[in-house]
């Protein structure tokens, strides 16, 4: 605790005796690491005044997994299955991620159809993020129903994941250059009806809540903060935008191609849980708006660049040609040579800008490749937020920041 | 949206204002890259966030690099910032020596460096002179060492459960 | 009056008005098909524990509608997810302040061996703090294998013998773990 914190705690504990009659006795309260209302393992030791939190102490690092230095000891082609372990809820975000940072290192261009490819699947990912958290919202406002139905879409697009990649959630789905395979025809058929579904379910739970009177109590004011103070923390994503500031990595620095359709970015005003609730239902709509017109402007053509160095030759041509054979063994070993070179990339992930800082010296491995993940750099934010008020409503902030702790631990 | 400022105009307007505390102009990837004294990173950064023209005000991402074949200059501290009025995004990099890895903080400028600062100091040993809290963040306090440094190994050199010989490791 | 049958798998011995069992496979019965689990759900297999309680894979099918976020109150803990070093200390405690009879389940790699974080801040796998009673496999395991994992638990609660917590066996082998049995 900062001297600044013990002297206003101290200030407060006279006010309050001046004040009253009860003794301005505080109580301590962990909040944590293993705590119901807590999804993930997250240590708060609050300093409470009956239900008004005046203090709060975090830890973290409960699942500190040493990614960054994992990442200086795997070939480039591992480090996707390192990503999808991020922020797990939108695994295929964090792997295009690292693919657009080896293609621009690498100077590849990836085919139109590839980047539209990429879109329809990273925004389907940004839905199955934003409805966890947004389920889990409800949840802990005491509306479970909402999760129940949301979750029974989510499997729809686990579904669709698994048509693409064979996986659910860590997906390691995209190749430096492109894609593994095409989407099957199985695929298209299913995200037709996951549109046509999903949104009636989606409409239904917006309307459970969005203007519910008792979601609106709890939530309104709960956890706010100004837009000045979220940029001097660096927030970034969903949270950022409910602060008022419209800051969206789509925009400001568009990848695979998203200059080429239109959406809003939705902002709302007081920073707090019912705002970024509603940032991220509108984000929902976007996304499927998104998704729609990339099915509509689906470019014909291949689905991976014409990268031999990078991209593995298809099983045939390994079995029956000397360079596929030889392209095969060195990609699978990991001896592709790389450029020697310094580069920043970042996407809008679930949770905001995912960055990626990677130094290569040439080696078989990058020299150092550093994660920017929004949840670590704004989650420090959290007791001022909450200082001031319920517990109650600490719970629900800490769910509305989606705070996911394998991005917060790395 | 493109960018509203050229990274030569940046360049000058930084190095007409610090001199030789700034080093040359890199632009790997088009990202304005500068070498900066370390003794005058807090304030190149404080002046690059209140200068009205440039209001590079957004600090994207704090991190650390280590040189060891470097001497006199192994750790790397890289600030990755980004001015979201003119799109525009710079790298300053300062070198520090191993013996004493100091650098003031910028805490007072960002209060979101806090926990990078930390983060910093957990894997690479920097100590960031007036910082609030300055202390382990991802890691255990017990913990002695600094991990992300080269010389320490990824795997857990206490660990007992696996046979070394199955792992090339004699 | 329609004619109850018990589960098949409970040895009967059936006349008219009575029924015979031991006591061990009623009691086995019931606790297999109640108990409260406590998810200790850290990372990304916790995600898939939530899709296994959510609607599509219901895991309240199995007795299991209540989560016991208590340790007190809990028969089976689910370790879903990475356990680092930081945190083994926490799951340690977890355990102890469960109630006997208690199972753990160990879901995915991570909480099994490491998984693929070799790291200095990982422990390799829980049971080198508590015991495990069944694995599974899995980064992350789907839902129907955590299902199976929880089968395989109701197996072993059916068929545990009621004087196993106060065996020597059982205390010796808490003992390796560092942690004092609360069995009379």
């Amino acid at each position: 605790m900062s001297n600044e914190n013990e002297d206003y705690l101290e200030e407060y504990k006279q006010d309050r005796l001046s004040h009253e009659t009860i003794d301005g006795d505080l109580a301590t309260l962990n909040l944590g690491p293993t705590h119901p209302a807590t999804h993930g393992i997250f240590e708060n030791i609050l300093t409470v005044d009956g239900e008004k939190i005046l203090d709060a102490v975090q830890t973290v690092g409960y699942i500190h997994r040493a990614f960054e230095k994992i990442a200086e000891r795997r070939p480039y082609n591992q480090i996707t299955t390192l990503t999808d372990r991020l922020n797990y809820c939108s695994s295929p975000i964090n792997n295009i991620g690292w693919a657009l940072t080896m293609e621009k290192l690498i100077g590849c261009e990836v085919p139109k159809r590839v980047d539209y490819m990429r879109v329809i699947i990273m925004e389907l990912a940004r839905i199955n993020d934003h409805l966890i958290c947004n389920s889990v919202i409800g949840v802990d406002t005491g509306a479970l129903t909402g999760f129940t139905y949301l979750f029974q879409q989510r499997e729809a697009i686990y579904e669709l994941f698994e048509e693409v990649c064979g996986a659910r959630l860590t997906t390691n789905m995209c190749r430096i250059g492109g894609f593994e395979r095409d989407f099957s025809k199985t695929f298209w058929t299913k995200l037709d009806a996951f549109l046509l579904n999903f949104p009636k379910v989606f409409t239904e739970f917006d309307n459970l809540l969005s203007r519910n009177r008792i979601f609106m109590d709890r939530t309104i004011g709960a956890g706010p903060i100004s837009a000045e103070r979220a940029l001097e923390y660096s927030f970034s994503g969903p949270n950022l935008r409910a602060a008022g500031v419209d800051y969206d990595v789509r925009v400001m620095n568009p990848y695979c191609s998203y200059e080429d359709f239109d959406f809003i970015i939705p902002v709302g005003s007081q920073g707090d849980t019912y705002d970024r609730f509603q940032v991220r239902q509108e984000e929902i709509r976007q996304s499927l708006s998104i998704i729609k017109q990339a099915i509509a402007k689906m470019p014909e053509g291949p689905y991976h660049a014409g990268l031999p160095e990078f991209y593995l030759p298809p099983k045939q041509d390994v079995y029956e040609k000397m360079e596929a054979l030889i392209y095969h063994f060195k990609i699978v070993m990991g001896e592709t040579p790389v450029p020697v070179g310094e580069i920043y990339q970042s996407v809008e992930g679930g949770n905001g800008e995912l960055g990626f800082y990677l130094i290569s010296d040439g080696g078989r491995s990058p020299y150092r490749l550093q994660f920017r993940r929004p949840c670590f750099i704004y989650y420090q934010a959290y007791p001022e937020m909450i200082k001031g008020q319920t517990i109650s409503d600490a719970v629900l902030t800490l769910s509305s920041m989606n705070v996911i702790a394998g991005e917060l631990d790395a | 949206m493109a960018s509203k400022l050229t990274n030569e105009e940046v360049y000058t307007l930084l190095k007409n204002a610090f001199g030789d505390k700034v080093g040359e102009m890199l632009t790997p990837f088009d990202l304005l890259t500068v070498e900066v004294a370390a003794e005058s990173a807090n304030a190149i950064i404080e002046w690059l966030k209140k200068d009205e023209k440039l209001q590079v005000s957004y600090l994207t991402v704090l991190g650390g690099v280590h040189y060891p074949e470097d001497k006199g200059r192994e750790i790397a501290v890289v600030y990755h910032l980004h001015s979201l009025v003119n799109n525009f995004r710079i790298r300053l990099k300062a070198f520090l020596p191993i013996e004493n890895p100091t650098i003031a903080t910028i805490t007072y400028l960002y209060v979101g460096a806090n926990w990078m600062e930390r983060e910093t100091f957990d894997f690479y040993g920097v100590i960031f002179a007036g910082h609030p809290n300055l202390k382990r963040v991802l890691n255990d306090d017990s913990m002695d060492y600094f991990p992300m440094r080269k010389e320490y190994q990824l795997e857990d050199a206490t660990r007992e459960d696996k046979d070394d010989r199955f792992f090339g490791r004699e | 009056m329609g004619k109850v049958t018990l589960d098949a798998k409970l040895e009967t011995i059936n006349g008219q008005g009575f029924q015979l069992t031991s006591i061990d496979k009623a009691i086995g019965l019931a606790r297999a098909n109640s108990l409260w689990p406590l998810p200790f759900a850290t990372s990304c297999c916790g995600i898939e524990f939530m899709a296994t309680m959510g609607s599509n894979y219901d895991l309240a099918r199995f007795g299991m509608e209540r989560m016991s976020f208590s340790p007190r109150q809990a028969d089976l803990l689910i370790v879903a997810g990475t356990i680092s070093k930081k945190l083994g200390p926490v799951l340690k405690k977890v355990y102890e302040q469960m109630a006997e009879p208690k199972w753990v389940l160990s879901v995915g790699a991570c909480a099994s061996s490491g998984g693929i974080f070799d790291t200095y801040s990982v422990l390799q796998g829980i049971d080198r703090v508590i015991p495990v009673d069944v694995y599974v496999p899995g980064c992350p395991p789907r839902p129907e294998q955590i299902i199976d994992g929880i089968m395989k638990i109701h197996e072993m609660v059916k068929n545990e013998s009621l004087r196993r917590r106060n065996s020597s066996e059982y205390k010796d082998m808490l003992g390796t773990f560092n942690i004092e049995s609360d069995g009379e």
